[in-house]
């Protein structure tokens, strides 16, 4: 039980998807025109996630190495249509503002990344919680991003008008998302620097890749998710080497 | 003639409009991660627009030509996002042996391009805005116009960006976000073409 619990410790705020690692970053821009749209969002992402990750460890042993990234995008594809169809039959509100952004779930790194990083080598109930995690901690960045650009750019709070100053409706609008942004990883770049002056370890946090893909000698996105969580695995053969 | 103002609409509309990274924020991954260099950027472009154009084409029979008649148009998003993984492999391998000069400029890309959310989103908008085969294809090819104009200009204000002084915390990605986000004020103001 232990472990599931430091799962959700390491989704929500050690290794949050968003704010630390910095990837899924087109729904993040997309839908975040209002707390309640990246919160919606969120959720609908953390239950493909969790289920996604939960199938995918079930079938570790069966899904064979060679295919299994097809093998993992058709069973993250069947979560998102079933999700779609939810959303469009219950919420048809969310349904609409959320848009196409709800199918694109299916491209959306941060899953892909965690099936390979920690589903495809982990057991279901660990997996299940890392989902979960790593989709909680996506939900709430989501929310405060949108918090922000809602209470900036319509001068409201989940809807609730506050009329306390004139809106600067550019927030609410594409390049409002930039701008935020641009600020979340000044901040980020921000606590990079005072971290490493005070000696620890600022690894994790990544501020975007700053890299060229084309000569990129970190690998693809999805082993960026790997690398972060290495250490663990790194960890646990240690012990498994002192054992023996 | 009522068809060619309408592609006309399209082309001008998914290109400059509503542009598909500065305001649908889509491909947002190659935008901000190969647009260091104008070539390369450029490079970029051009196999993007190769394979949308491509995979709408594609995207867009399958769904006209076997989901509909099937009534299985829910099975969508999976059926694309397979077929264009699939066809992104199939002309990579193709222009390998077939065509080695092309592969030698765009080969490279290639690979980058198959995790783009910008490919799956064009095959989805087609299908959600009900566009037929052709709309669908010029949409496609418009919108990857507007990601290769996009993307050239981010790298060509990138590439003066290096010799300036910038305030620390907003080295690196923070400065392309600012500038990304200039951009799409510049962009908001075609929204009159229309």
């Amino acid at each position: 039980m232990n472990k599931c619990i430091e799962r959700l410790h390491n989704g929500i705020l050690k290794e949050n998807p968003t704010l630390v690692l910095m990837l899924g970053m087109c729904p993040t821009l997309a839908v975040t025109t209002s707390a309640i749209n990246g919160l919606g969002m969120g959720l609908t992402t953390t239950v493909v996630l969790a289920l996604s990750n939960m199938i995918i460890a079930a079938l570790r042993k069966v899904i064979p190495d060679k295919i299994r990234i097809p093998a993992f995008i058709v069973i993250i594809a069947s979560f998102v249509t079933i999700m779609q169809l939810l959303l469009q039959a219950y919420i048809p509100t969310l349904y609409k503002a959320l848009g196409i952004y709800i199918p694109l779930i299916v491209v959306n790194c941060i899953i892909l990344g965690r099936a390979e990083a920690y589903a495809y080598k982990n057991p279901v109930l660990p997996s299940l919680f890392d989902g979960l995690g790593m989709g909680l901690g996506f939900t709430i960045a989501l929310t405060i991003i949108g918090l922000l650009r809602e209470f900036i750019g319509g001068c409201s709070v989940f809807g609730y008008e506050l009329n306390l100053f004139t809106p600067v409706s550019i927030f609410k609008m594409a390049p409002g998302a930039f701008f935020v942004l641009a600020l979340l990883t000044a901040i980020q770049n921000q606590a990079k620097i005072v971290g490493a002056k005070k000696g620890k370890d600022v690894s994790k946090i990544q501020s975007g890749c700053g890299s060229d893909c084309l000569n990129c000698t970190v690998g693809d996105c999805a082993d960026r998710v790997a690398a972060v969580s290495a250490p663990a695995a790194d960890e646990v053969n240690v012990v498994k080497e002192e054992n023996a | 003639m009522n068809t060619v103002r309408d592609l006309l609409i399209i082309l001008v509309g998914s290109s400059l409009v509503s542009n598909v990274v500065l305001s649908q924020f889509l491909g947002l991954c190659p935008f901000l991660g190969v647009s260091k260099k104008t070539d390369t950027a450029a490079g970029m472009g051009v196999a993007v627009i190769f394979v949308i154009t491509l995979s709408s084409a594609v995207a867009g029979a399958i769904y006209h030509y076997i989901l509909t008649p099937l009534n299985m148009e829910y099975m969508q998003t999976i059926v694309f996002i397979l077929v264009i993984a699939a066809l992104v492999q199939f002309v990579e391998m193709f222009l390998k042996k077939f065509i080695p000069a092309l592969y030698q400029s765009l080969g490279v890309y290639l690979p980058l391009i198959t995790t783009n959310c910008a490919v799956l989103g064009v095959a989805l908008t087609n299908v959600s805005k009900g566009y037929g085969i052709l709309y669908g294809v010029v949409n496609g090819f418009a919108t990857a116009v507007g990601f290769t104009i996009s993307i050239i200009l981010l790298a060509s204000i990138r590439e003066r960006l290096e010799y300036n002084d910038i305030p620390k915390p907003f080295k690196g990605m923070p400065i392309v976000l600012l500038t990304a986000g200039l951009m799409a004020i510049a962009f908001c103001g075609f929204s009159g073409l229309i």
